[in-house]
């Protein structure tokens, strides 16, 4: 009998390998399904809006309602909370064709699910998930995650705001700097030390909502790209909370923030394969409609080489995604994946966008086309949510790990 | 796409609902969701492929999904006649009291299986239909026609073709596509309905349209009309 049951997991095990791979190759149907409805969203409600959001800087709020409705702001919180009950692979699929369609909008999307909810899904109460999370499913509300300062973004165990309690009461003070969604924001995530003495493990985290006493917004920073997401520093001055807005226990932050920025790297490669994806469309769309030479352009080889590496970086960048994705939904270690994701997606995006420019020539670099902006909104995907830099660290950290084992 | 002088080769093409379906569909769920109606059925005819759609219609909202699988050849030279022989058949079989279905297809633009299928019953139908509205047990349908806005008043059961001004086709919301995976989707063949798919269509040829020429352009009204003279126009 028991070497039954040992067969029988055996087999469990190796259909979910076989069926795991498989989803590599292709997707789930339920997940093209997705796909395909978010495409459909992103070609009719996003694209032909992207060009105007970009340039009056103004945010998609009837969009992120529109997403909210179709489940796209809580894809991973379950049904009973507000959410979609879906898996990080759905999230993935669907961040990645938002932002083919409008890179600020898959940004504002990735924030709310990944570093807002995130946490408060994996380390808040129950009391904690319905009041931060359920309203913040809709659209109506989105959140934001306050952990770079001015004086540090990458060093994220320096953090310098600090927050002492006052009876029954939290006081927290400092600034923190570049958070996305700020000046659209119902509720944020703050780190802040609370044990200056114990250097990184002294970092808690707090949710406050928005707006509150004691907490400010500096002004709208006027970025690069991703212009229709607001980007803003925090001021937090005696901002005063309750002893139950901490988020997980006393001097959990930095592993919270680190875990949270681990799951937040698939979306933002995801979004990243979108603007690279994106850049690929309008590149071999120009290619067979642009005459040089007699025919068009897509026939001579310059031009091929290009295409054929722009497609290779999106595919590689993509799969490496999809099974990071796929081994946080098994709820194995995913961080090593999760920062080969990041780095490759990024990369991509960068490449591809600027490749797509020198495609389209002249008319790349003019706002007729969305050449230019793709370029714009790509290079941020290298910097935010954990450098370039910070992501070979982490890859080349667990390697050798490996290694020394 | 390749066009071979016979046909249109699909293979490896992207199947998608047609735009006049998911119309149809969205009226059908809209119905339900006011409880007019009771349960809606989304019915395919075509290979595998068309599962994906049936699945699309049961995120959209539809209770259960029937797969009339035609494959090869059969699904090649599967035309309007065929397809409504089957629609008939099932509505028949599962004593429908409303057929909706997309006005034409956009791929062969034939504008015929909703005539066909509400002759092959002798039910009513309310074809170009840009508003249903259920009435008891007689649907109001406003139809746009050459000449504007024409209401009829028809008995169920009923046919009923949707034109585009009917409705906006909602966005599958990621929780029903989860629920349309338990949804139901049955299997059966032609056969299965006591239906012939032999076609009575031969395609003679496929040709794409000729190339446009360049244009000729003239000074004066006089030389336009010098021209098209000589051209045997007029």
């Amino acid at each position: 009998m028991a070497a039954l049951f040992k067969a029988r997991k055996v087999f469990a095990s190796c259909a979910n390998s076989c069926r795991r791979l498989s989803q590599l190759a292709e997707l789930p149907e339920t997940h093209q399904i997705l796909r395909q409805t978010c495409r459909d969203y992103a070609d009719r409600e996003l694209s032909p809006i992207a060009s105007r959001l970009d340039k009056e800087h103004s945010y998609p709020l009837k969009q992120i309602h529109e997403l909210g409705a179709m489940g796209i702001m809580a894809i991973e919180v379950p049904e009973e909370l507000g959410g979609a009950g879906m898996d990080y692979l759905a999230y993935s699929v669907a961040m990645e064709e938002i932002s083919r369609g409008c890179a600020s909008t898959g940004v504002v999307v990735s924030v709310n699910n990944s570093l807002y909810i995130g946490p408060i899904l994996k380390f808040g109460t129950e009391e904690q998930k319905k009041e931060w999370i359920t309203p913040f499913t809709t659209g109506e509300k989105v959140g934001c995650f306050a952990l770079s300062e001015p004086g540090n973004g990458s060093d994220a165990g320096a953090a310098s705001t600090m927050a002492h309690q006052e009876g029954e009461e939290w006081v927290l003070n400092g600034t923190k700097a570049w958070i996305t969604n700020s000046w659209d924001a119902s509720a944020t995530v703050v780190f802040a030390t609370t044990d200056k003495k114990l250097k990184h493990k002294g970092i808690s985290a707090f949710l406050i909502p928005m707006p509150h006493p004691g907490l400010s917004l500096g002004k709208k920073e006027d970025k690069l790209g991703i212009k229709a997401s607001s980007t803003a520093n925090i001021i937090l001055e005696d901002c005063r909370i309750p002893l139950s807005n901490m988020l997980g226990p006393r001097g959990a932050g930095f592993k919270i923030a680190m875990q949270t920025l681990d799951s937040g790297r698939i979306g933002i490669a995801s979004q990243a394969l979108g603007i690279a994806q994106a850049s690929l469309d309008c590149a071999a769309d120009y290619a067979h409609k642009r005459n040089a030479f007699g025919a068009p352009i897509g026939r001579l080889q310059a031009i091929q080489f290009k295409i054929a590496d722009m497609a290779v970086a999106i595919e590689s960048a993509r799969l490496l995604t999809w099974k990071a994705s796929l081994l946080r939904d098994a709820k194995k270690p995913f961080t090593k994946e999760a920062a080969m994701a990041k780095l490759a997606a990024s990369e991509a995006a960068t490449f591809c966008s600027h490749q797509a420019i020198q495609i389209l020539g002249g008319m790349g670099y003019v706002t007729d086309m969305p050449a230019e902006r793709h370029y714009r909104d790509a290079r941020i995907t290298e910097i935010y949510e954990g450098t370039s830099e910070i992501q070979r660290l982490v890859i080349a950290g667990q390697i050798l790990k490996e290694y020394k084992q | 796409m390749q066009i071979y002088k016979s046909g249109v080769v699909t293979d490896g093409v992207k199947h998608s609902m047609n735009p006049f379906c998911e119309i149809a569909v969205e009226e059908a769920v809209k119905l339900k969701e006011k409880k007019l109606i009771k349960e809606v059925v989304a019915v395919s005819c075509g290979p595998q492929q068309a599962q994906e759609t049936i699945r699309t219609a049961l995120a959209m909202g539809a209770d259960r999904g029937i797969h009339v699988e035609v494959t090869g050849k059969d699904y090649e030279h599967l035309g309007p006649l065929q397809v409504s022989k089957i629609f008939a058949a099932l509505a028949k079989k599962e004593e429908a009291q409303l057929v909706i279905l997309g006005k034409q297809a956009i791929d062969d633009d034939c504008n015929q299986t909703g005539q066909m299928t509400a002759a092959l019953l002798d039910w009513p139908q309310g074809t170009f239909a840009s508003e249903v509205t259920l009435e008891g047990d007689k649907i109001k349908v406003v139809r746009e026609i050459d000449g504007g806005l024409e209401t009829i008043k028809i008995n169920t059961p009923a046919v009923v073709t949707a034109d585009l001004r009917l409705n906006t086709p909602r966005y599958a919301t990621l929780p029903n596509i989860m629920k349309a995976k338990k949804k139901k989707i049955a299997n059966m063949k032609p056969a299965d309905l006591g239906v012939d798919v032999a076609p009575r269509l031969e395609v003679l040829k496929v040709e794409e349209p000729p190339q446009r020429e360049a244009g000729v352009k003239v000074e004066t009204v006089e030389d336009l009309v010098a021209r098209l003279k000589d051209t045997g126009r007029i």
